[in-house]
């Protein structure tokens, strides 16, 4: 019974077609098994929106009169610095940017109050902000200041690219210290006073695709409220961990570089984020579809949070020590439960992914569909799978003595 | 003993008064000030932790209402923004007192007044600025 992109698309096109998200799709699957869930149903949608620091976008800003050569000057959009490494007007800035006057951890914990992240929600949600540059100045480029305010629809082009989204799962932090830590995790009471998670579980896209047989290149999604494209596998994708007998990744494994014009997209599912004591990122709302092809594609979308686990780490000694292992393996039925047991110990815990949120991505990007504006795809390329060998590394630090270069042994 | 944690407000006129001092030695009890903002011809605030004897407590605050101050229990001072809050639930396994919890079927966040005793733990726990205090 397998079906093709093409008819999927075909009914898509006509109205017709049945989709479901990845939190109904279980329900769907116990009751009429997936064997005819899987001949009736053509598409599952998945969501999730957490925070995504590897996130940024780019700019091309306009040319000024007389013009100027931000390319390899310093230029800053509401005091946060971006990059200028490019030609004269193109600019990078990423979510975790921070003015350079922030006086970050100085007095601990820094608050962090307004980065990158923020000025990609402020200039979407439509605000005008500051450009602030110098530049050295060159025949055909003179101008050498220039201070403007000026808005994402003033830009030529405005488009979000981000390099390591859509984790497919990841720890659970605890603190097993006698002091209070404040992490990428959130914050961390000590003595396993309360666990933190951040996945959107059974809703979440690669968890729905644990071996990354629909999604891939290509692949077209929902992006910060608007319309993206999965531009290849993201930074540190890992495919090569533990799995469960239903393929999904025991920890953190695939990940996901997006893309998207930023012009339609909407505040709401790109929301910049301060971690007190650690810095500023951006949660971004992220939606994809997956194609009902065949069977196997469909048991995997019906996947529950009691069938996917995390792994439990310490980020008080083991995570910023890099010593491997676990504390614990826990399902998502139980983080959501609101406690856990580690080392005997109850403890409270607490997601930084909003579920809620994650599935109304899924059931927005559902109704595109249904309504027939949206229609499905075809990866141009395969994401690196299980049998890669593609692998997570780190660092072999090499030191450098008088300038001598030591080659790896 | 009953224990309070209150917030007084001033009007400009009472801030030259010593009620602090009429409410501990007029009504014997113990006054805790955990925060206090005062500017002349403005209105004043002060945070105070108060306890006695319920018979004192009450004619206490009786006799602070009378002179002209606004009264209100602390927790309405700390504001849940459901606008700015995404729903990840960060803040509710901080939150000491169940004061913000998560209805575990929908998983949407809950904040009770009531159960807040201002501790401001879910402030900096929040990435979102949702959890706001005011003084």
């Amino acid at each position: 019974m397998a079906k093709t992109i093409q008819e999927i698309n075909e009914k898509i096109k006509k109205g017709k077609a049945v989709v479901y998200t990845a939190e109904e799709i279980i329900d769907v699957v116990k009751s009429k098994g997936a064997k005819k869930a899987a001949a009736e149903v053509d598409v599952v949608t998945t969501g999730t929106f957490a925070p995504m620091c590897s996130s940024g976008a780019y700019f091309n800003v306009g040319h000024s009169n007389p013009r100027t050569k931000l390319g390899g000057g310093t230029v800053t959009l509401n005091d946060i610095p971006v990059y200028t490494g490019f030609a004269a007007v193109d600019l990078f800035v990423g979510a975790t940017a921070i003015p350079d006057d922030d006086p970050r951890n100085k007095i601990r914990p820094g608050k962090f109050p307004y980065g990158g992240g923020h000025l990609i929600e402020d200039l979407v949600a439509g605000k005008d902000v500051r450009l602030e540059a110098r530049a050295y100045g060159t025949d055909c480029y003179p101008r050498r200041k220039l201070e403007t305010w000026i808005r994402l629809e003033d830009m030529n082009e405005a488009v979000l690219f981000n390099i390591r989204n859509g984790y497919q799962n990841y720890n659970v932090a605890v603190n097993l210290s006698d002091r209070i830590i404040y992490t990428y995790m959130g914050i961390l009471h000590p003595k396993l006073r309360n666990a933190t998670y951040c996945s959107a579980g059974q809703l979440s896209p690669l968890l729905n695709d644990p071996l990354y047989r629909t999604i891939g290149m290509g692949t077209r999604i929902f992006l910060g409220g608007g319309v993206g494209y999965v531009v290849d596998r993201g930074t540190q994708h890992n495919p090569g961990v533990p799995r469960t007998d239903g393929g999904v990744p025991r920890m953190g494994a695939g990940t996901l570089a997006v893309t998207g014009d930023l012009k339609q997209m909407d505040a709401r599912w790109l929301r910049g984020a301060s971690f007190t004591g650690y810095g500023v990122t951006v949660a971004v709302g992220i939606g994809i579809p997956i194609p009902i092809l065949d069977e196997s594609i469909l048991s995997h979308t019906a996947v529950t949070d009691k069938d996917i686990v995390a792994q439990v780490v310490d980020y008080s000694e083991a995570y910023p020590n890099c010593v491997p292992g676990s504390l614990g393996e826990v399902s998502y039925a139980e983080l959501k439960s609101g406690s856990i047991s580690v080392n005997g110990k109850k403890v409270p815990t607490a997601g930084l992914s909003s579920y809620n949120r994650a599935r109304e991505v899924a059931s927005i990007l559902k109704n595109w569909i249904q309504e027939g504006t949206f229609s499905v795809t075809e990866p141009v390329a395969p994401l690196p799978s299980v049998d890669s060998g593609v692998k997570f590394k780190f660092m072999q630090e090499r030191p450098i003595l008088n300038n001598a270069r030591v080659a790896v042994d | 003993m009953a224990t309070k944690r209150l917030t007084f407000n001033f009007p400009p006129h009472l801030i030259d008064q010593p009620v602090t001092y009429q409410l501990i030695t007029e009504h014997k009890l113990k006054v805790n000030i955990l925060r206090a903002r005062i500017t002349p011809r403005e209105w004043g605030r002060l945070v105070v932790e108060i306890s006695g004897s319920k018979k004192n407590l009450d004619a206490g605050l009786q006799f602070a209402t009378d002179l002209g101050l606004d009264i209100k229990p602390l927790a309405l001072d700390v504001q849940w923004n459901a606008d700015k809050c995404i729903e990840c639930t960060a803040c509710s396994s901080v939150c000491p007192t169940g004061a913000l919890s998560v209805e575990r079927k929908e998983m949407h966040v809950l904040f009770d007044h009531e159960k807040c005793i201002a501790c401001e733990l879910c402030i900096p726990a929040c990435p979102y600025e949702a959890m706001q205090i005011s003084f």
